[in-house]
């Protein structure tokens, strides 16, 4: 038995805004993958919920006609990995959705929890950075939209207000087609693993395919929030793909980032893996635009 | 507070009173005893009390009972056949010897049953990552593989095609 004190299954979002105001210590549940050990922790003992789990509202994928990918935010991690849409044109988010946790938690976690939880670990985190998402947040006073680089406001914190539901996550056209991206992560285990260090690079080529017209490069656990590395970005952009570049950003990063130790792994490790991993996801990056990294 | 619960349990409908605050682990061995859904962490990390709901594997340790108003459940207790005969997947188990203590088994079962309801070949590295969301202590997995690599392969050969999958079911 959970030690919840209060329990509302909401029957869609307007209802769920509803219940939200009318309870100013409720908390969302969508998967529970969070929200669940978190009160068998005693950390939310004695909560009150409003569960958005299983709304028909908040599931699926689509491609607007104008190209935006819209992905509802109660999507599971096993259908984004497996959405032939996102494989199709923001492969390095269903690849990351692939390292959440295993197969169970992927059926279980929503993309929209992950993000809205706010941890700097979130696998779809630093993808979701480097390409530039925009959260739809609706609430009593109704839709807005969010930048995900201001949505972030702390460890644990975000602009979602008591009464907003995450309902959809979108990803202009101009910020996928053309790139070619690539997420790594690092943990101790392959499986049931939470990240030591998240890396997501998207990398744009000039027409000759010698050169970044654009590159984008995105952390995880590299600071207290999930971030962009954009002076290293700026620093780039019309660099020709030469061994040297990848030093540049590897520096450009290091120069950039602010890892914490923990007990998963101390500040001066993370900063090795900051410096690695970006020459490894640049580089494969390079090689899914249609370049050639042999550098 | 208690609220009426319907769902389907291993073909039959239930209409039963369940506490909002319970886990459908709790339900399905407190209520409807059915044990091979075992508690082993609470937590979604050992796998131990996966079944299938509408043919997906979950951890019903961290799975609110009222979320399954509506939907199917398949457990161990639901694989054997009319007759009594055990489903392929478990009968693979047994002749991989892929058993020790028993603990992990019904929750790998079920999460075995989905991957073979596919109807697809895996590779053994695909098999073992499949699989990740399960603990087991006892065997190192490898017994656990090789029954697996033999049932998938069986599978394969009487209805297999490359996606053309039948869809992960119970008995066929």
């Amino acid at each position: 038995m959970y030690d919840i004190e209060k329990f509302y299954q909401a029957r869609s979002v307007a209802d769920a805004v509803r219940a939200l105001r009318a309870d100013e210590r409720a908390i969302v549940i969508a998967g529970g993958s969070d929200v669940l050990i978190e009160i068998r922790d005693g950390k939310l003992a004695g909560c009150s919920l409003v569960s958005i789990h299983g709304l028909a509202e908040l599931e699926g994928v689509e491609r607007t006609a104008e190209g935006e990918i819209v992905i509802r935010a109660g999507t599971s991690f096993s259908r984004i990995a497996n959405d032939p849409i996102l494989l199709r044109t923001v492969p390095m988010l269903a690849y990351a959705a692939d390292q959440v946790g295993g197969p169970q938690i992927r059926n279980i976690g929503t993309i929209g929890g992950n993000v809205c939880n706010g941890v700097t670990s979130a696998d779809s985190a630093s993808s979701l950075w480097a390409l530039n998402a925009t959260l739809e947040l609706t609430g009593g006073e109704g839709t807005r939209l969010v930048p995900i680089r201001e949505f972030y406001t702390g460890p644990g914190k975000t602009v979602r207000r008591h009464d907003e539901i995450l309902t959809a996550i979108r990803i202009a056209r101009a910020d996928y087609e053309g790139f070619g991206g690539c997420y790594l992560k690092y943990g101790k285990r392959n499986a049931m693993e939470i990240a030591t260090l998240g890396c997501a690079a998207m990398v744009r080529l000039t027409p000759d395919q010698k050169a970044i017209a654009e590159l984008r490069l995105a952390y995880g656990v590299a600071a207290p929030t999930p971030m962009r590395c954009t002076a290293t970005e700026e620093a780039v952009r019309g660099a020709a793909i030469t061994p040297e570049l990848l030093d540049r950003i590897a520096q450009g990063a290091l120069n950039e980032v602010k890892p914490r130790s923990s007990w998963r792994a101390s500040r001066e490790f993370r900063l090795q893996l900051v410096s690695e991993m970006s020459r490894r996801a640049v580089r494969q990056a390079i090689v899914n635009a249609g370049g050639e990294a042999d550098v | 507070m208690f609220k009426t619960l319907t769902m389907t349990v291993n073909g039959r409908e239930v209409s039963i009173p369940v506490d909002e605050r319970e886990s459908l682990a709790d339900t399905l061995r407190n209520r409807l005893g059915l044990t091979s859904v075992k508690k082993g962490c609470e937590v979604g990390e050992c796998g131990a009390c996966t079944v299938l709901i509408d043919g997906e594997a979950f951890d019903t340790c961290i799975y609110l009972s009222l979320w399954a108003e509506g939907r199917s459940i398949l457990t161990v207790e639901g694989l054997k056949s009319p007759t009594g005969e055990l489903n392929p997947v478990q009968q693979a188990f047994i002749d991989e010897a892929a058993t020790q203590c028993g603990f992990c088994t019904p929750g790998l079962i079920m999460s075995a049953v989905e991957i073979v309801g596919t109807g697809k070949r895996y590779s053994r590295e695909e098999l073992r990552k499949l699989i990740s969301g399960h603990l087991c202590r006892c065997t190192g997995y490898d017994s656990i593989l090789n029954a697996l690599e033999r049932v998938v392969e069986q599978t394969y050969k009487h209805v297999g095609h490359e996606g053309e999958a039948p869809g992960p079911a119970g008995h066929a």
